[in-house]
Protein backbone atom coordinates (compact mmCIF):
# COMPACT_ATOMS: atom_id res chain seq x y z
CA UNK A 1 0.00 0.00 0.00
CA UNK A 2 1.30 3.43 -1.05
CA UNK A 3 2.61 5.40 2.41
CA UNK A 4 0.30 8.12 1.49
CA UNK A 5 -2.77 5.80 1.52
CA UNK A 6 -1.93 4.25 4.23
CA UNK A 7 -1.10 7.68 6.31
CA UNK A 8 -4.81 8.33 5.52
CA UNK A 9 -6.60 5.33 6.90
CA UNK A 10 -3.96 4.97 10.02
CA UNK A 11 -5.32 8.18 11.24
CA UNK A 12 -8.99 7.74 9.97
CA UNK A 13 -8.72 5.16 12.30
CA UNK A 14 -7.76 6.89 15.09
CA UNK A 15 -10.19 9.82 14.54
CA UNK A 16 -13.17 7.44 14.69
CA UNK A 17 -11.80 6.22 18.06
CA UNK A 18 -10.35 9.04 19.84
CA UNK A 19 -13.12 9.36 22.76
CA UNK A 20 -12.02 10.95 25.44
CA UNK A 21 -10.33 14.32 24.50
CA UNK A 22 -6.78 14.99 25.14
CA UNK A 23 -5.08 11.83 25.52
CA UNK A 24 -7.71 9.87 24.65
CA UNK A 25 -6.09 8.76 21.59
CA UNK A 26 -2.85 8.12 22.74
CA UNK A 27 -2.41 4.41 23.37
CA UNK A 28 -4.10 3.76 19.92
CA UNK A 29 -1.37 6.36 18.37
CA UNK A 30 1.59 4.47 20.02
CA UNK A 31 0.78 1.24 18.97
CA UNK A 32 0.13 2.48 14.95
CA UNK A 33 3.47 4.49 15.47
CA UNK A 34 5.62 1.66 16.92
CA UNK A 35 3.82 -1.31 14.46
CA UNK A 36 4.19 0.67 11.69
CA UNK A 37 8.05 1.15 12.65
CA UNK A 38 7.31 5.02 12.33
CA UNK A 39 8.70 6.41 15.53
CA UNK A 40 11.10 4.39 18.41
CA UNK A 41 8.94 4.83 21.96
CA UNK A 42 11.50 7.59 23.15
CA UNK A 43 10.91 9.47 19.48
CA UNK A 44 7.23 9.26 20.31
CA UNK A 45 7.55 10.41 23.78
CA UNK A 46 10.04 13.27 22.58
CA UNK A 47 7.27 14.61 20.30
CA UNK A 48 4.21 14.49 22.65
CA UNK A 49 6.60 17.22 24.72
CA UNK A 50 6.40 19.19 21.40
CA UNK A 51 2.75 18.44 20.94
CA UNK A 52 2.21 20.09 24.20
CA UNK A 53 4.65 23.40 23.78
CA UNK A 54 2.37 24.07 20.86
CA UNK A 55 -0.72 25.39 20.12
CA UNK A 56 -3.26 23.05 18.96
CA UNK A 57 -5.25 19.77 20.04
CA UNK A 58 -2.61 16.76 20.17
CA UNK A 59 -4.30 14.27 17.94
CA UNK A 60 -3.96 16.48 15.23
CA UNK A 61 -0.26 17.53 16.15
CA UNK A 62 0.65 13.75 16.31
CA UNK A 63 -1.02 13.50 12.40
CA UNK A 64 0.54 16.44 10.85
CA UNK A 65 4.14 15.49 12.65
CA UNK A 66 4.05 11.88 11.32
CA UNK A 67 2.42 12.41 7.99
CA UNK A 68 5.07 15.29 7.48
CA UNK A 69 8.10 13.24 8.60
CA UNK A 70 6.66 9.64 6.99
CA UNK A 71 6.16 11.36 3.57
CA UNK A 72 9.40 13.31 3.71
CA UNK A 73 11.05 10.03 3.45
CA UNK A 74 9.05 9.31 -0.09
CA UNK A 75 9.34 12.37 -1.66
CA UNK A 76 11.07 14.93 0.13
CA UNK A 77 9.54 18.57 0.82
CA UNK A 78 5.94 18.05 -1.47
CA UNK A 79 5.63 14.08 0.50
CA UNK A 80 6.39 15.77 3.69
CA UNK A 81 3.41 18.44 2.45
CA UNK A 82 1.12 15.56 0.94
CA UNK A 83 1.66 13.30 3.94
CA UNK A 84 1.18 15.73 6.46
CA UNK A 85 -1.97 16.96 4.79
CA UNK A 86 -3.78 13.43 4.01
CA UNK A 87 -2.67 11.98 7.66
CA UNK A 88 -4.29 15.35 9.30
CA UNK A 89 -7.14 14.93 7.09
CA UNK A 90 -7.78 11.39 8.42
CA UNK A 91 -7.97 12.61 11.70
CA UNK A 92 -10.44 15.52 11.40
CA UNK A 93 -12.49 13.50 9.06
CA UNK A 94 -14.80 11.09 11.46
CA UNK A 95 -15.70 13.53 13.90
CA UNK A 96 -16.33 16.36 11.34
CA UNK A 97 -18.77 14.28 9.70
CA UNK A 98 -20.47 12.46 12.92
CA UNK A 99 -20.76 16.61 14.26
CA UNK A 100 -21.96 17.49 11.06
CA UNK A 101 -24.91 14.83 11.23
CA UNK A 102 -25.61 15.59 14.74
CA UNK A 103 -25.65 19.60 14.17
CA UNK A 104 -28.03 18.94 10.91
CA UNK A 105 -30.35 15.81 10.62
CA UNK A 106 -29.62 14.16 14.24
CA UNK A 107 -29.78 16.74 16.65
CA UNK A 108 -31.28 13.64 19.08
CA UNK A 109 -28.70 11.28 18.19
CA UNK A 110 -27.20 11.74 21.74
CA UNK A 111 -29.56 11.12 23.76
CA UNK A 112 -30.66 7.64 22.48
CA UNK A 113 -30.48 5.61 25.37
CA UNK A 114 -28.30 3.11 23.09
CA UNK A 115 -25.72 5.53 22.08
CA UNK A 116 -25.88 7.13 25.85
CA UNK A 117 -24.94 3.56 27.23
CA UNK A 118 -22.52 2.54 24.76
CA UNK A 119 -20.42 5.95 25.24
CA UNK A 120 -21.00 5.35 29.24
CA UNK A 121 -19.11 1.74 28.50
CA UNK A 122 -16.96 3.51 26.69
CA UNK A 123 -15.00 6.08 28.85
CA UNK A 124 -14.07 3.76 31.85
CA UNK A 125 -12.25 1.57 29.00
CA UNK A 126 -10.75 4.52 27.34
CA UNK A 127 -9.49 5.67 31.35
CA UNK A 128 -7.81 2.25 32.02
CA UNK A 129 -5.93 2.33 28.35
CA UNK A 130 -4.79 5.82 29.48
CA UNK A 131 -3.49 5.12 33.06
CA UNK A 132 -1.68 1.65 31.40
CA UNK A 133 -0.32 3.72 28.60
CA UNK A 134 1.12 6.31 31.45
CA UNK A 135 2.50 3.60 33.61
CA UNK A 136 3.93 2.03 30.43
CA UNK A 137 5.82 4.91 29.32
CA UNK A 138 7.75 5.60 32.97
CA UNK A 139 8.75 2.23 32.29
CA UNK A 140 10.15 2.60 28.80
CA UNK A 141 11.51 6.13 30.01
CA UNK A 142 13.51 4.27 33.29
CA UNK A 143 13.83 0.80 32.45
CA UNK A 144 14.70 1.25 28.61
CA UNK A 145 11.85 -1.62 27.82
CA UNK A 146 8.28 -2.06 28.51
CA UNK A 147 8.11 -6.02 27.87
CA UNK A 148 9.47 -8.89 29.72
CA UNK A 149 11.09 -10.11 26.64
CA UNK A 150 13.54 -6.97 25.88
CA UNK A 151 16.91 -6.34 28.24
CA UNK A 152 16.15 -4.29 31.47
CA UNK A 153 18.58 -0.86 30.77
CA UNK A 154 17.91 0.66 33.82
CA UNK A 155 18.71 4.10 34.12
CA UNK A 156 18.91 5.90 37.78
CA UNK A 157 19.30 9.30 36.03
CA UNK A 158 15.49 9.11 34.61
CA UNK A 159 13.89 7.36 37.70
CA UNK A 160 15.93 10.48 39.80
CA UNK A 161 14.11 12.98 37.35
CA UNK A 162 10.83 11.22 37.45
CA UNK A 163 10.98 11.44 41.59
CA UNK A 164 11.66 15.21 40.79
CA UNK A 165 9.07 15.90 38.51
CA UNK A 166 7.04 14.11 40.39
CA UNK A 167 7.56 16.28 44.13
CA UNK A 168 7.73 19.27 42.21
CA UNK A 169 4.00 18.75 40.95
CA UNK A 170 2.88 17.79 44.64
CA UNK A 171 4.75 20.84 46.38
CA UNK A 172 3.14 23.24 43.95
CA UNK A 173 -0.27 21.70 44.23
CA UNK A 174 0.19 21.98 48.09
CA UNK A 175 1.27 25.67 47.76
CA UNK A 176 -0.09 27.23 44.82
CA UNK A 177 -3.59 25.29 45.17
CA UNK A 178 -3.82 24.70 41.49
CA UNK A 179 -2.18 21.93 39.43
CA UNK A 180 1.14 22.78 37.64
CA UNK A 181 1.01 23.42 33.59
CA UNK A 182 1.99 20.44 31.92
CA UNK A 183 3.96 22.85 30.06
CA UNK A 184 6.05 23.70 33.02
CA UNK A 185 6.35 20.83 33.83
CA UNK A 186 7.80 19.85 30.89
CA UNK A 187 10.57 22.72 31.02
CA UNK A 188 11.82 21.82 34.12
CA UNK A 189 12.28 18.01 33.50
CA UNK A 190 14.28 19.03 30.47
CA UNK A 191 16.81 21.17 32.57
CA UNK A 192 17.08 18.37 34.71
CA UNK A 193 18.17 16.14 32.03
CA UNK A 194 20.59 18.86 30.56
CA UNK A 195 22.15 18.74 34.11
CA UNK A 196 22.13 14.97 35.31
CA UNK A 197 23.21 13.78 31.49
CA UNK A 198 25.48 16.20 31.40
CA UNK A 199 27.57 15.19 34.48
CA UNK B 1 -20.77 38.86 -0.69
CA UNK B 2 -22.17 39.12 3.02
CA UNK B 3 -21.65 35.19 3.48
CA UNK B 4 -18.34 35.21 1.66
CA UNK B 5 -17.71 37.90 4.61
CA UNK B 6 -19.35 35.63 7.12
CA UNK B 7 -16.90 32.81 6.31
CA UNK B 8 -14.06 34.54 6.37
CA UNK B 9 -15.13 35.82 9.57
CA UNK B 10 -15.51 32.57 10.97
CA UNK B 11 -12.33 31.33 9.25
CA UNK B 12 -10.45 33.98 11.13
CA UNK B 13 -11.83 33.45 14.76
CA UNK B 14 -11.53 30.03 15.02
CA UNK B 15 -7.94 30.37 13.12
CA UNK B 16 -7.26 32.42 16.43
CA UNK B 17 -8.68 30.33 18.73
CA UNK B 18 -6.32 27.20 17.12
CA UNK B 19 -3.19 29.58 18.17
CA UNK B 20 -3.46 30.27 20.95
CA UNK B 21 -5.06 27.23 22.41
CA UNK B 22 -1.87 25.11 24.05
CA UNK B 23 -2.20 21.16 24.80
CA UNK B 24 -5.93 21.40 24.38
CA UNK B 25 -8.20 20.08 27.23
CA UNK B 26 -9.70 22.52 29.47
CA UNK B 27 -7.62 25.65 29.03
CA UNK B 28 -9.11 25.36 25.85
CA UNK B 29 -12.89 25.54 26.92
CA UNK B 30 -12.26 28.93 28.75
CA UNK B 31 -10.97 30.40 25.87
CA UNK B 32 -13.49 28.88 23.72
CA UNK B 33 -16.14 30.46 26.17
CA UNK B 34 -14.53 34.11 26.03
CA UNK B 35 -14.60 34.15 22.49
CA UNK B 36 -17.66 32.69 21.20
CA UNK B 37 -20.07 33.23 23.95
CA UNK B 38 -18.34 36.33 25.28
CA UNK B 39 -17.10 38.52 22.43
CA UNK B 40 -18.90 37.41 19.12
CA UNK B 41 -21.94 36.00 21.46
CA UNK B 42 -22.07 33.37 18.34
CA UNK B 43 -24.07 31.01 20.79
CA UNK B 44 -25.77 31.35 24.47
CA UNK B 45 -24.29 30.29 27.60
CA UNK B 46 -26.35 27.50 28.03
CA UNK B 47 -26.31 26.43 24.48
CA UNK B 48 -22.60 26.26 24.64
CA UNK B 49 -22.45 24.00 27.58
CA UNK B 50 -24.73 21.72 25.49
CA UNK B 51 -22.34 21.57 22.31
CA UNK B 52 -19.45 21.01 24.88
CA UNK B 53 -21.43 17.61 26.38
CA UNK B 54 -21.40 16.86 22.30
CA UNK B 55 -18.31 17.32 21.98
CA UNK B 56 -17.09 14.87 25.13
CA UNK B 57 -19.13 12.43 23.69
CA UNK B 58 -18.22 12.62 20.56
CA UNK B 59 -14.68 11.26 18.68
CA UNK B 60 -12.04 13.92 18.13
CA UNK B 61 -10.29 17.38 19.65
CA UNK B 62 -13.04 19.61 21.82
CA UNK B 63 -12.26 22.85 19.72
CA UNK B 64 -12.89 20.65 16.29
CA UNK B 65 -15.96 19.47 17.62
CA UNK B 66 -16.97 22.73 18.72
CA UNK B 67 -15.91 24.70 15.17
CA UNK B 68 -17.57 22.35 13.04
CA UNK B 69 -20.68 22.65 14.79
CA UNK B 70 -20.55 26.20 14.80
CA UNK B 71 -19.54 26.78 11.77
CA UNK B 72 -22.64 24.57 10.63
CA UNK B 73 -24.84 26.62 12.78
CA UNK B 74 -23.73 29.77 11.16
CA UNK B 75 -23.86 29.08 8.08
CA UNK B 76 -24.23 26.06 6.81
CA UNK B 77 -21.76 22.89 5.60
CA UNK B 78 -19.57 25.63 3.84
CA UNK B 79 -18.91 27.59 7.44
CA UNK B 80 -18.36 24.07 8.78
CA UNK B 81 -15.79 23.82 6.43
CA UNK B 82 -14.13 27.25 6.80
CA UNK B 83 -14.33 27.22 10.75
CA UNK B 84 -12.84 23.83 11.24
CA UNK B 85 -9.47 24.57 8.40
CA UNK B 86 -9.39 27.72 10.58
CA UNK B 87 -9.01 26.02 13.88
CA UNK B 88 -6.88 23.15 12.74
CA UNK B 89 -4.56 25.15 9.84
CA UNK B 90 -2.57 26.76 12.57
CA UNK B 91 -1.04 23.82 14.45
CA UNK B 92 -0.98 21.91 10.95
CA UNK B 93 1.50 25.04 9.58
CA UNK B 94 3.93 25.04 12.73
CA UNK B 95 3.86 20.95 13.25
CA UNK B 96 4.79 21.28 9.36
CA UNK B 97 7.27 23.51 10.05
CA UNK B 98 8.97 21.93 13.16
CA UNK B 99 9.06 18.55 11.73
CA UNK B 100 11.02 19.67 9.04
CA UNK B 101 13.86 20.96 11.47
CA UNK B 102 13.34 17.99 14.40
CA UNK B 103 15.60 15.38 13.27
CA UNK B 104 18.89 18.35 12.50
CA UNK B 105 17.49 19.89 15.92
CA UNK B 106 17.91 15.91 17.81
CA UNK B 107 21.24 15.83 16.61
CA UNK B 108 22.56 18.52 19.41
CA UNK B 109 24.05 16.50 22.62
CA UNK B 110 22.43 18.64 24.56
CA UNK B 111 19.12 19.02 22.92
CA UNK B 112 19.35 14.85 23.37
CA UNK B 113 20.18 15.39 26.92
CA UNK B 114 17.31 17.70 27.58
CA UNK B 115 14.67 15.15 25.62
CA UNK B 116 16.34 12.32 27.56
CA UNK B 117 14.77 14.51 30.78
CA UNK B 118 11.84 15.14 29.17
CA UNK B 119 10.82 11.26 28.66
CA UNK B 120 11.01 10.29 31.93
CA UNK B 121 8.38 13.42 32.78
CA UNK B 122 6.04 12.33 29.77
CA UNK B 123 4.72 9.20 31.35
CA UNK B 124 3.64 11.60 34.49
CA UNK B 125 1.71 13.77 32.47
CA UNK B 126 0.18 11.03 30.58
CA UNK B 127 -0.63 9.02 33.90
CA UNK B 128 -1.90 11.92 35.68
CA UNK B 129 -4.69 13.05 32.43
CA UNK B 130 -5.62 9.09 32.85
CA UNK B 131 -6.08 9.51 36.54
CA UNK B 132 -8.39 12.89 35.66
CA UNK B 133 -10.11 10.42 34.49
CA UNK B 134 -10.41 8.04 37.00
CA UNK B 135 -12.08 10.36 39.38
CA UNK B 136 -15.38 10.50 37.77
CA UNK B 137 -15.91 6.65 37.75
CA UNK B 138 -18.74 5.66 40.03
CA UNK B 139 -20.73 2.47 39.21
CA UNK B 140 -19.08 -0.75 39.73
CA UNK B 141 -19.43 -1.54 35.79
CA UNK B 142 -17.46 1.43 35.16
CA UNK B 143 -14.86 0.44 37.80
CA UNK B 144 -14.84 -3.31 36.20
CA UNK B 145 -14.42 -2.26 32.95
CA UNK B 146 -11.43 0.19 33.59
CA UNK B 147 -9.91 -2.62 35.86
CA UNK B 148 -10.27 -4.57 33.04
CA UNK B 149 -8.63 -2.65 30.82
CA UNK B 150 -5.96 -1.34 32.49
CA UNK B 151 -4.84 -5.12 33.67
CA UNK B 152 -5.20 -6.03 29.88
CA UNK B 153 -3.58 -3.35 28.19
CA UNK B 154 -0.11 -3.66 30.89
CA UNK B 155 -0.15 -7.68 30.62
CA UNK B 156 -0.37 -7.41 26.81
CA UNK B 157 2.18 -5.11 26.82
CA UNK B 158 4.99 -6.83 29.22
CA UNK B 159 3.84 -10.30 27.28
CA UNK B 160 4.24 -8.04 23.44
CA UNK B 161 0.91 -9.20 22.47
CA UNK B 162 -0.69 -7.23 19.57
CA UNK B 163 -4.02 -6.50 20.27
CA UNK B 164 -5.60 -3.34 19.13
CA UNK B 165 -6.60 -0.66 21.20
CA UNK B 166 -9.33 -0.09 18.95
CA UNK B 167 -11.36 -3.45 20.82
CA UNK B 168 -10.99 -2.64 24.01
CA UNK B 169 -12.67 0.65 23.11
CA UNK B 170 -15.08 -1.47 21.40
CA UNK B 171 -15.69 -3.81 23.65
CA UNK B 172 -16.10 -1.18 26.58
CA UNK B 173 -19.28 0.01 24.20
CA UNK B 174 -20.55 -3.51 24.15
CA UNK B 175 -20.35 -3.72 28.01
CA UNK B 176 -22.12 -0.37 28.33
CA UNK B 177 -24.80 -1.43 25.65
CA UNK B 178 -25.88 -5.57 27.13
CA UNK B 179 -25.73 -3.77 30.32
CA UNK B 180 -28.37 -1.74 29.52
CA UNK B 181 -30.02 -4.19 27.50
CA UNK B 182 -30.50 -6.37 30.59
CA UNK B 183 -31.63 -3.88 32.96
CA UNK B 184 -34.37 -3.31 30.40
CA UNK B 185 -35.22 -7.52 30.10
CA UNK B 186 -35.22 -7.39 34.06
CA UNK B 187 -37.52 -4.43 34.32
CA UNK B 188 -40.13 -5.54 31.64
CA UNK B 189 -39.97 -8.92 33.70
CA UNK B 190 -40.54 -7.43 36.77
CA UNK B 191 -43.41 -5.73 34.94
CA UNK B 192 -44.74 -8.61 33.36
CA UNK B 193 -45.27 -10.59 36.30
CA UNK B 194 -47.05 -7.74 38.30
Amino acid sequence: MSIYLLLFLTFLKIGSVSFGGGYGMISLVREEVLLNGWLTDAEFMNFIAVAESTPGPIAINMATFIGSTQGALQGGIWGSLLGATLATLGVVLPSFIIILIIASIAKNLLSFKGVKAFLYGIKPTVAGLIVGTGLTMIASAVLGTKTLSAAVNFDYKALIIFGLIVAVSIIYNRVKKVKISPILLIVISAILGLILYSI
Amino acid sequence: MKKLKDLFKLFLTFFKIGLFTFGGGYAMIAILQSELVEKKKWIKDEDFYSVLSIAESTPGPIAINMATFLGYKKTGVLGSIFATLGVVLPSFIIIFLISQFFDAFLKFTLVQYAFKGIQACIGFLILNAGLKMVKKIKSPLEIALLCTSFTALILFTLFSVNFSTIFFVLIGGLVGLTAYAISLIIKNKRGGNQ
